[in-house]
């Protein structure tokens, strides 16, 4: 295992879209939270959102570069055929996988703290400031609600790479790849924004990927949450094992 | 057969051979059908009366076929000819029901569109034609008629230190509107038609309140009752039978399930000086037939994004293969490869994107008419004018996918900035909660802006809605949106020959 892992550490650490994407994790997400917390003064109606929520709204555009990522780590050896070599080398593809997995997830574990603690810094400096007197409150890490959206958030970025790792593995072409997840994780919020069917609305929030991992994220009206904060990231959780699972079964029992 | 049309003809063979292209271009049009179909079986629109759930009233259609509100106090006498109403409006207040902050009590005041003045009206029905001359709680008089035509007379507001004439003169056909500040010297306002017997009096009639939110989940927003009432005197008739009595009727007025009036208008009489009250207002229903298009086209946002996965994959699987060597040996002109790609790539999305928008809009349309909506159906033409542009708009997304393309030579990177700047923009301002403007901008700098295809209903300066992305209103007209996306297309396509014609296949 070790020895596969460095292998692929390798890989990651010469694979020039790779360098760059890490940062770019950081940088979308930050600035997406820029500009969500700039944009929400109360003239704009953004009085009396949840300060930690909006402070970490960047994760939803963030997401995307960690798909990217993950596809990335195993789509770019299946469309030039060099997974071939990589089983000739380390002939157990489950360890292939598993090494992987944990060099995306270590990866987006180091990204997603850089960036998710960017957008607390960016909420404690800009939203005190535009609350109108009555609006917002700086997010505070010793704040055990922040405390939980924050290391919830670089969880939910981690889940959301082993995910896509999985989805990859399976469809095998890192562009349809990439576009599976993105459908997967978008799709629900759009349609449950369209439908005006409350209880339909609840329950497609609670099993979607995205908008139950993201209920990690809320620290005000916990009750109108469609699901607890640590039971979405649960669901996502599943999704993410699910996804792996498949992507093992396949990866295991068909040609590369 | 010409060169290029040779080429084009190879590429549209390699197209339609290729199993995963053909079924990923099937498989955008059924996302954006059964995701429409979907969202549309489950919206309900319930109204109640009080506690009872009702059935929800048809609104009434005015001249044009567009949708409107008509509701008024209407205080008039029948006109056969020629004729003229002339008042001084000496005073126009009003009450608004429970207003931010606290929401607690009932305080004096006026909505900016509060209306007072003359009317004359092809009947009593609602949605009938008119034409009216009337002083504004902000706008200053203004001469309206056929409720979507608004010309402004002079700006300021009505008080008794400063009470305002109106008058309305019919000669044939012709309705001249002229206001005045002592009775003396008039200034025309405007003109208009009406032919025939028609009704002819004084209105008032005021909007509700209302506080717009910044876009949350298609533009919510909150409407309050708001009531005017303004004082009439000096009231000069002409061309009406002599001596004739004032009919008085309250125009839309709804009535509650005991049998008493929800909200009456009323008038009051005493020595020539009459005071009129009324709710409402005379202007087209603005939001109707926005969101109920963009709810049946909620699917395209999913299916563009298969549809961008095909367009990528159609141009990086032959770089990334080596094939793209021997493509370009059989022509050796590279821009022209590219070329041929886009006319063969953006044919076929085109024709997915306007049949899956001519099929899920009237099929959505009928899934909300049985759940209890009552929208007016979408004209033919619109629905035809939508579904082109909906095919100009993924033709466009394609078009921009296979210039990243071939520009990055991955596949994932052109699908991940595809769709960061088509898809999440467009998430991001009609779902994303966003205040209003930050939407808008996002609207008009991104390829998303194409998305504005999907406004049927016009913005009225003349009316205060909730004219936000959420409830179906675009900064930029359905052509000016598909062009931001064109010039996107062509800069990634432009980039992309370049790189083909400088580099190594």
């Amino acid at each position: 295992m070790n020895r596969v892992l460095h292998a692929e550490w390798t890989k990651v650490r010469t694979e020039p879209t790779a360098r760059w994407l890490l940062p770019t994790i950081v940088v979308a997400t930050v600035l997406v939270s820029l500009l969500a917390i700039a944009a929400a003064s109360c003239e704009g109606g953004g009085c009396g959102l949840d300060p930690v929520a909006l402070s970490l709204a960047g994760v939803q555009l963030g997401q995307a570069v960690v798909v990217m990522l993950a596809v990335l780590a195993i789509g770019g050896e299946q469309g030039t055929g060099l997974l071939r070599t990589t089983f000739t080398a380390a002939p157990r593809r489950m360890v292939v996988l598993a090494a992987k997995a944990v060099l995306t997830g270590g990866l987006t574990l180091a990204a997603g703290t850089v960036a998710v603690l960017g957008c607390v810094a960016a909420g404690r400096a800009i939203l005190p400031g535009n609350g109108n007197g009555n609006g917002n409150a700086a997010p505070s890490l010793a704040d055990g609600p922040t405390l939980r959206a924050v290391v919830g958030s670089v969880l939910y970025l981690v889940l959301i790479g082993l995910l896509a790792l999985g989805v990859a593995a399976a469809i095998r072409d890192s562009a349809a790849a990439m576009g599976a997840v993105l459908a997967l994780l978008y799709a629900v919020p759009l349609v449950a924004a369209a439908i005006n069917d409350p209880e339909l609305q609840r329950t497609l929030r609670r099993f979607a990927p995205m908008t139950a991992g993201l209920a990690v994220q809320a620290t005000t009206d916990l009750d109108d949450l469609p699901i607890g904060p640590w039971a979405g990231l649960a669901v996502l959780a599943a999704w993410s094992g699910a996804s792996l699972l498949l992507g093992a079964l396949l990866l295991h029992h068909r040609d590369p | 057969m010409s060169d290029f049309g040779r080429l084009v003809r190879a590429e549209w063979t390699k197209f339609r051979t290729v199993r995963g292209w053909v079924l990923g271009t099937v498989a955008a049009a059924l996302v954006t059908v059964l995701l429409g179909l979907f969202v549309a079986s489950n919206s309900h629109s319930v109204c109640s009366k009080g506690t009872v759930d009702v059935e929800c009233p048809t609104s009434p259609v005015g001249p044009d076929g567009q949708p409107v509100r008509d509701k008024f106090y209407f205080v008039h006498q029948p006109l056969a000819g020629d004729g003229a109403i002339t008042v001084r409006v000496t005073s126009m207040t009003g009450l608004i029901t429970y207003p931010p902050p606290d929401h607690d009590e009932i305080v004096p005041g006026l909505v900016e569109w509060a209306k007072a003045g003359v009317i004359v009206k092809d009947g009593t029905a609602e949605g009938s034609r008119y034409v009216a001359l009337m002083v504004t709680a902000k706008h200053g008089v203004r001469m309206q008629h056929d409720f979507v035509h608004d010309t402004a007379g002079k700006p300021g507001a009505v008080s008794a230190d400063a009470p305002r004439w109106l008058r309305l003169t019919r000669v044939g056909d012709t309705l001249t509107g002229e206001e005045s500040a002592d009775g003396a010297s008039w200034t025309s306002v405007g003109t208009a038609q009406l032919a025939g017997t028609v009704e002819i009096g004084l209105f008032v009639t005021s909007p509700s309140d209302l506080t717009v939110h910044g876009g949350v989940g298609g533009g919510g927003f909150q409407a309050r009752l708001a009531k005017a009432t303004a004082t009439f005197d000096s009231v000069g008739l002409t061309g009406t039978a002599p001596g004739g009595d004032w009919l008085r009727d309250d125009i839309g007025v709804e009535p509650n399930p005991d049998g008493t009036l929800h909200h009456p208008g009323s008038v009051e009489e005493a020595g020539g000086v009459m005071t009129v009250s009324g709710n409402g207002d005379i202007a087209p229903l603005t939001g109707e037939s926005g969101p109920a298009i963009q709810l049946a086209l909620i699917g395209l946002v999913i299916g563009l994004i298969v549809v961008i996965v095909v367009a990528a994959l159609f141009i990086t699987t032959e770089l990334r293969r080596g094939v793209i060597g021997v493509t370009l040996l059989a022509s050796p002109r590279r821009g022209r490869v590219l070329a041929a790609k886009a006319v063969v790539l953006g044919a076929v999305t085109f024709v997915a994107g306007t049949a899956a928008a001519a099929l899920v809009i009237p099929l959505a349309w009928a899934a909300l008419r049985s759940n209890g909506f009552r929208q007016p159906g979408v004209p033919l033409p619109t629905i035809a004018r939508v579904a082109l542009e909906a095919g100009l708009l993924v033709a466009g997304a394609a078009l921009l996918a296979l210039g990243l393309g071939a520009l990055l030579r991955r596949g994932l990177a052109a699908v991940g900035i595809a769709v960061a700047v088509v898809v999440l923009p467009y998430l991001a301002a009609v779902v994303g909660g966003l205040p209003t403007a930050a939407s808008e901008w996002l609207l008009r700098l991104t390829p998303a802006a194409a998305f504005a295809i999907q406004q049927v209903t016009p913005e009225y300066a003349h009316v205060l809605a909730s004219y936000t992305p959420g409830s179906g209103y675009y900064p930029l007209p359905a052509w000016g949106g598909l062009a931001v996306m064109a010039g996107y297309a062509a800069l990634a396509l432009g980039l992309a020959s370049a790189r083909l014609r400088r580099s190594d296949a």
